[in-house]
């Protein structure tokens, strides 16, 4: 299948210090990758050229063939490039109803409308039922998310970004924060992404990354160390290095 | 019907139950005003044009964060656009002096909204700052079309629907004030509830975010700025209508500030707030002026750092909070 999302020899030096060192991947519709990587290793930096809130030093971003290295954050998430957050970025005063609602509105070109209630918009407001009962937030739809849980919050940025209908989906740590006894269902929310979707997750927990990815990225001093499936990551002796690497490093600072 | 449209028809009436609220109280201390006042309603018709410019300052301050102490420029051009049209070109019908004020505060507003918004926070409040000295400064030396620092004078509305006078008693100018601010208020709950409200309430909150789903945060301002110009500009308009003149203290930062100041009496982020604040403030100094002269506006800072203190949402948001909380406890 002919890839959706591709990164061509992706570089950025912050004044002479290398952070991502000729980075590239490629990703077909229904790819399930995990891109973990010890502290420092580049992982943030990566997600913001990507998503268009660094620029690149050189290199290039392509989404769906089409080259997107020249467009900003807004440009790249209306070509189909939505991002999650790891720390959970919603408006604490409107409720999931609203959020989604939102999205979908804003996908359709529609958020600028000054009349009229999305209440009153059955169009809308049945798309962010479904959309919120799939994640099971669909009791709790109406409520503000300030009085919401943790765990639901972390769905509700996943509802969110699936309202918008991308076709590559960046997950910065999904299941950060959230009490373990709430993780599993944000893995049920991860199984249950739509198959057409290229999903791109970062994250530190390898259990999560073990049964959500069919192939692990390791990120290691900004460039790509390890490109393969799960099985052969924890053999993989460049891998082990960089993470035993950091390991000594970190306790030795200690 | 399933349990999620009872929810959304009850959330939808009881929003379409305090937009009636909102028209009734605001027609009941019209009427309370106008009997209480009879002789005063140049104040209450003042009153007015002011609430639009608070009005037309928390769409940009309460619903998308804005920090500008410089918002009576909007109010102002709205003013001198009507009172030029009157004075210079002979346009005196009052509704289509008004729209000239509608006009004129809608590009004062989309001028200072694309200075205003390349900045964020204390730089933002310095621009704001600068932009309404430099309209100051530019009505008072363009006198020869805005009179300079004597005022533009020379405004003769017609008729109203050729039938009302704009007469010493200002009566005509006091209905057509409270019939304005009623309509604004009708459209602005509209807007404020619409998907480009709530887009608003989420660039309030956190840009980046908005971003994050694709919207332009700053086209979205730059378009709330040209409502609120428009807003001010109809409440500079009724200033110029009913005063039939235009001073420079209409575009100066004292009023600027004052509007501010209004605001956070009142609450930020709510409309009824923007309204309350106003008349409180207004009525308050009018009130306090006139029996102490010399320590009226001692008074004033008093009353301010009372409700910052223990009213920190303003008159409005605390009491709106704490009739939420009672109810809750009844149910």
């Amino acid at each position: 299948m002919s890839a959706v999302f591709d990164v061509l020899n992706l570089k950025k030096a912050f004044s002479g210090l290398t952070v991502t060192n000729d980075v590239s991947l490629s990703m077909a519709p229904g790819d399930r990758v995990a891109l973990i990587g010890p502290n420092g290793a580049g992982k943030t930096t990566f997600v913001n050229l990507v998503t268009g809130n660094l620029r690149p030093d050189s290199g290039e971003v392509r989404l769906n063939g089409e080259t997107v290295t020249k467009f900003d954050a807004i440009g790249r998430v209306r070509r189909g490039l939505v991002r999650s957050f790891q720390v959970t970025r919603l408006f604490q005063e409107m409720t999931p109803a609203e959020h989604v609602a939102l999205a979908i509105l804003q996908r359709d070109g529609r958020a600028g409308k000054m009349f009229g209630n999305f209440l009153s918009m059955p169009d809308v407001m049945d798309e962010a039922s479904v959309l919120l009962a799939t994640l099971g937030l669909r009791d709790l739809m109406h409520r503000k998310v300030s009085e919401i849980a943790y765990g639901q919050q972390r769905l509700l940025e996943i509802a969110m970004a699936l309202a918008l209908k991308p076709k590559v989906l960046l997950l910065d740590e999904p299941a950060a924060g959230v009490p373990q006894s709430d993780t599993g269902r944000i893995e049920q929310a991860l199984a249950d992404l739509p198959a057409d979707l290229a999903v791109l997750m970062i994250e530190h927990d390898m259990d999560l990354v073990f049964r959500f990815a069919k192939r692990v990225i390791v990120l290691a001093a900004g460039t790509i160390i390890f490109d393969g499936s799960p099985a052969d990551v924890t053999k993989d002796a460049a891998v082990r290095e960089a993470y035993l690497g950091s390991y000594a490093n970190a306790s030795h600072a200690a | 019907m399933n349990n999620e449209t009872v929810a959304t028809n009850t959330r939808q009436s009881r929003t379409i139950g305090r937009d009636l609220i909102g028209i009734g109280a605001i027609i009941a201390a019209a009427v309370v005003g106008y009997l209480l006042f009879p002789d005063n309603l140049a104040l209450l018709t003042r009153i007015i044009a002011i609430a639009l410019l608070v009005l037309s300052l928390d769409l940009v301050t309460g619903y998308c964060g804005v920090a500008t102490l410089g918002h009576a420029a909007l109010f102002g051009s709205g003013a001198y656009a009507a009172g030029i049209a009157a004075a210079h070109y002979g346009i005196t019908n009052p509704l289509l002096m008004t729209i000239a004020g509608i006009l004129g505060g809608a590009i004062a507003g989309l001028i200072c909204g694309v200075i205003i918004l390349r900045a964020h926070g204390l730089p933002q409040l310095v621009l704001s700052i600068s932009l309404i000295y430099l309209f100051h400064e530019f009505a008072n030396k363009a006198s020869s079309w805005t009179g300079g620092s004597d005022g533009l004078s020379g405004i003769s509305p017609d008729l109203l629907f050729g039938v009302y006078e704009f007469d010493l008693w200002g009566q005509t100018a006091y209905i057509f004030g409270v019939v304005l601010l009623l309509t604004v208020f009708v459209l602005l709950r509209f807007l404020v509830r619409s998907p480009f409200g709530m887009l608003c309430r989420g660039i309030k909150e956190d840009p980046l975010r908005i971003m994050a789903m694709g919207a332009s945060p700053k086209i979205a301002l730059i378009k709330m700025y040209v409502i609120s110009g428009a807003v001010a500009g109809v409440g500079g308009a009724l200033n110029a209508i009913s005063t039939q003149v235009v001073g420079l203290d209409s575009l100066s930062f004292t009023q600027s500030a004052e509007a501010l100041v209004m605001l956070v009496l009142g609450g930020t982020g709510s409309l009824f707030g923007a309204l309350m604040g106003t008349v409180v403030f207004m009525l308050f100094e009018d009130y306090v002026s006139a029996a102490n002269p010399f320590h009226w506006l001692t008074m004033v800072g008093v009353l301010l750092i009372a409700v910052v203190l223990f009213a920190p949402k303003g008159l409005y948001g605390t009491a709106a909070g704490f009739i939420a909380r009672r109810l809750e406890k009844r149910i």
